[in-house]
């Protein structure tokens, strides 16, 4: 009798032992912050629920960066962090953030958009809970999300997600998904309400363009990408020439589907006036076929099972020795929204957003990521901000 | 908080009290012993609030 209870109490000790190290660093991970400097360019910090009262005093509510220019013009979202999972998305818009200076027009930037999921983690597939970028002044710790928002967040999950407006059934894990809950409505689920700030955000200040930056598998044929449905293909198609021309890399355009509903790059177009256009990177960290997860592989992109099946063509964009590294990845968003902003204030010269201070490609790649993030501790305190 | 969502709480907690009472009642198998703490565990970081 003595000896069973001896081995329920180390059996009980042991299981303390994985559980509260394990559990604190997930407690930890969901708290940590990370510090945004806003820029010269910040010329106020507004929140998602100013759009959609919904969300207000909950964790899905996130700040929007305004960057407001000298000269009226047009104006532009862009979104980042729709999948936390993808942070090349979140980098360039935190980049934007930092450095943008807007002459003309404005420019709306949300780096997390999704903040539930920038919170969650996918600790059962190895992801890492955070990653580090080397800048001048030392590392900059960002936190490495999920896809999906947090159960703890929004629970329970249907047992299949009916598409707002259009009843389309979806996989169950779609109802936590912010690019599937688009255009969302105002009293649904939480992760519909978050989409539907974002449509109020774009028809009460009537936003010209919507950019919604990704990430995607180098397996997955919609990748390194611009998607656009018809009324942003033209500018889309435009951008991706211009930017093969001048920077030489490749970015194609990839028609929105119809029939697939709750998509922003389909749904924004549908429900207003905005143009919508969603921006694809590869990830090689998101194939399924690789070696462990690990920081090193989000940064350099590098692994040897890619590279094999590269050699039997199966991936849908090009993969050598030197892997997709994170600052290819985010210099094509940079230079992609720059490029889908000049086009359009081409086109549309009266609803121009000129914007000055981002890097292109060639500079991300010249002097990589850090190099563009400046040091929390030296800013001003007014300036920086935790999300 | 949804009611659903308070009550996926509730639920949670019983069924961590059923699994430690059935661990500290179980007199011979180790295995389920071993069971019944993993078994516990995304119960309790759940209620938590961890993950």
């Amino acid at each position: 009798m003595r000896r069973i209870w001896a081995i329920k109490v180390f059996l009980g000790l042991l299981c303390l032992a994985l559980m509260v190290p394990a559990g604190l660093d997930l407690y930890r991970h969901r708290h940590f912050d990370i510090p945004i400097v806003a820029g010269p360019g910040v010329t106020r910090v507004t929140r998602l629920s100013d759009y959609g009262p919904g969300l207000k005093g909950t964790i899905a509510d996130t700040l929007i960066f305004v960057l407001e220019g000298q000269e009226e013009g047009g104006k532009a979202l862009i979104m980042a962090n729709t999948h936390a999972n993808e942070p090349e998305g979140l980098l360039a818009a935190l980049i934007m953030i930092e450095n943008a200076v807007v002459e003309k027009g404005t420019l709306f930037i949300t780096p997390q958009f999704n903040h539930s999921a920038s919170r969650n983690t996918k600790p059962g597939d190895g992801y890492p809970l955070y990653f580090s970028v080397q800048t001048g002044w030392g590392e900059k710790t960002i936190r490495m999300g999920n896809r999906d928002a947090s159960p703890l967040d929004q629970w329970p999950d249907p047992d299949v997600y009916i598409h707002y407006p259009d009843k389309q059934l979806l996989s169950f894990i779609d109802a936590r998904n912010t690019n599937r809950t688009w255009p969302g409505r105002p009293n649904g689920l939480r992760m519909e309400r978050v989409p539907f700030a974002a449509m109020e955000l774009m028809r009460n200040e009537k936003v010209d363009i919507a950019v919604d930056i990704h990430g995607a598998e180098t397996m997955f044929p919609v990748t390194n990408c611009i998607v656009a449905p018809e009324k942003s293909i033209r500018i889309a198609t435009m951008a991706a020439l211009t930017v093969k021309a001048r920077e030489g890399f490749d970015s194609r355009v990839e028609p929105s589907p119809v029939g697939f509903r709750g998509l922003s790059h389909r749904e924004i177009g549908d429900h207003a006036d905005t143009m919508p256009f969603l921006l694809e990177a590869p990830i090689p960290f998101l194939d399924q076929p690789t070696g462990p997860k690990t920081e090193k592989f989000l940064l350099d992109g590098k692994d040897p099972f890619l590279l094999s099946l590269s050699r039997k063509k199966k991936l849908f964009v090009p993969y050598d020795e030197s892997g997709w590294p994170l600052e290819k990845r985010v210099g094509q968003h940079c230079s992609l929204i720059l490029e889908i902003l000049r086009q359009h204030a081409r086109r549309f010269p009266d609803r121009t957003v000129s914007v000055r201070g981002v890097p292109s490609y060639a500079d991300i790649l010249e002097k990589g990521v850090g190099h563009y993030f400046h040091d929390p501790a030296r800013a001003e305190k007014r300036r920086v901000y935790l999300n | 908080m949804p009611l659903v969502m308070l009550g996926y709480y509730f639920i949670s907690a019983f069924l961590v009290i059923i699994l430690v009472w059935n661990f500290l009642r179980e007199k011979k198998n180790i295995e389920d012993m071993i069971l019944y703490l993993l078994v516990v565990v995304p119960l309790v970081l759940r209620i938590l609030r961890v993950k």
